[in-house]
């Protein structure tokens, strides 16, 4: 399967197999105008399979989505068809209205207007809970 | 601004102190007695409460203040659609420090997000109630002289049961200190509070479901209600419900100094009959939440610099 090299934009490597498409929804990927490819089952000697996203454009991404969905990431920001910077996401410390809070008994299901904040508590086992009622992510 | 949302907000240092200027307040009351004179405590509470409210109350009358607020959210700007953020700014212009009780959990947090006076948590759902561990830590101390070197015994809903978490949270941060667990298995504590808090600090502790087995190894029996709606059949229910039902027989085997606790309201988890022994402490408890009230506002209108 061929999928042509981009110029100038974003290369999203090393995603687990099977979350590319949590990670191309939570990112908004699916409004962008420009091409988009997300690869699944990519063979890895490393991971024996990964996803892999490609976007054909420079744009602003959420390092705290990508580090949140899958840590150990790398996105290779691709300039003039080079890779002109490489990074490796860990997870952020906090997630602002990034997911939300499913507990029913939180606050912020009745105060609409409030950011839907979670902080990681456990680095190891990469849990956060909600600031407001501490229910974990799901 | 120094707000109490969370009973893990204040260090042991802190909650010695606090309990060292209850004790005091207990001993000499008429120095206490002007020390918030001309100041106002706000209660917002959004659910029902008889004692938390009134025990806030009584303690902001006894430093000298006064209070103002709302004791159900249909009296409140809430019914109108008002949010917690802008009900906390507005009241932050007509009192000095505000006791928020709110069904829903994260209110208080929010509400201290945005007001600019301090903010204690008298209660939000099922989640936090600080007041009521502050409470029940004082009542140990009275009754026990220390936390250390006593067996507490946790009875009843432990799966469900707020105030038992944050004890356990709390008392587990004192050295020496011992658990019994006694409830059915469908109401056990969950595991994540055994592994992050019991094991992970090295407490000893033990299962059983058997009241009167643990009975001659208590130092404090806690009580909590083993209620109807947390069981899925009806069967489970009425097969275990007369097991935590503490009476004068199940108390045969209890050392002779005791300390039995409950947060209260009690509806039928502790046998009139046991009111009159003196083993029963948990309305000496209501009376230690008023003194540790006041010396929880005294220290957080201190430190707000309002007093």
């Amino acid at each position: 399967m061929n999928i042509d090299s981009i110029r100038n934009g974003i290369v999203i490597d090393h995603i687990t197999k099977g979350r590319g498409m949590e990670l191309y929804y939570l990112l908004g990927l699916d409004a962008l105008e420009c091409s988009v490819a997300l690869i699944r089952n990519v063979g890895s000697s490393k991971m024996g399979k990964k996803d892999i996203i490609k976007i054909d454009a420079d744009i602003p991404v959420s390092f705290d989505v990508i580090g949140y969905v899958d840590p150990g990431i790398t996105v290779n920001i691709i300039k003039d068809g080079v890779i002109a910077d490489k990074k490796t996401i860990a997870p952020p410390e906090t997630l602002t209205n990034v997911i939300k809070c499913k507990n029913p008994r939180c606050i912020t299901s009745v105060e609409q207007e409030l950011d839907h904040v979670f902080k990681l508590v456990d680095r190891e086992n990469t849990v956060y809970r909600c600031i407001y009622c501490e229910a974990k992510a799901k | 601004m120094r707000s109490l949302i969370d009973i893990l907000d204040l260090t042991t240092e802190e909650i010695d102190e606090l309990i060292a200027t209850a004790e005091d307040i207990i001993a000499n009351p008429a120095d206490y007695a002007d020390c918030c004179r001309g100041k106002k405590l706000a209660t917002l509470f959004y659910e029902p409460s008889t004692r938390t409210r009134l025990s806030f109350e009584a303690a902001m009358i006894e430093l000298g203040g006064s209070v103002i607020g709302f004791s159900e959210a249909q009296s409140s700007s809430a019914a109108k659609g008002e949010s917690i953020a802008d009900t906390a700014r507005t009241i932050s212009c007509y009192a000095d420090i505000i006791a928020m009780r709110h069904p829903k959990e994260g209110a208080p947090y929010v509400a201290s997000l945005n007001a600019s006076i301090p903010v204690i948590n008298a209660g939000d759902g099922g989640h936090n109630h600080p007041t009521q561990t502050l409470t029940d830590l004082l009542t140990i101390k009275r009754e026990k002289g220390a936390f250390g070197g006593i067996t507490v015994g946790l009875c009843g809903d432990l799966k469900f049961g707020r105030t038992v978490h944050s004890l356990i949270s709390a008392m587990s941060r004192y050295d020496g200190v011992r658990f019994v667990l006694i409830s059915p298995e469908e109401l056990a504590l969950p595991s994540y509070i055994k592994r992050d808090v019991l094991e992970k600090k090295g407490i000893p502790y033990k299962q059983t479901s058997s009241l009167e087995e643990a009975m001659p190894e208590l130092d404090i029996l806690y009580m909590t209600r083993v209620q109807r709606e947390r069981f899925f059949n009806e069967e489970d229910y009425l097969r275990l419900k007369d097991s935590y039902i503490l009476d004068t027989k199940k108390l045969e085997g209890a050392k002779a100094d005791l300390c039995i606790m409950h947060p209260l309201p009690r509806v039928n988890e502790i046998a009139v009959s046991v009111d009159r022994d003196p083993r029963a402490c948990y309305f000496k408890q209501v009376l230690n939440g008023k003194y540790i009230r006041m010396a929880l506002i005294r220290k957080l209108l201190k430190e707000a610099g309002t007093i």
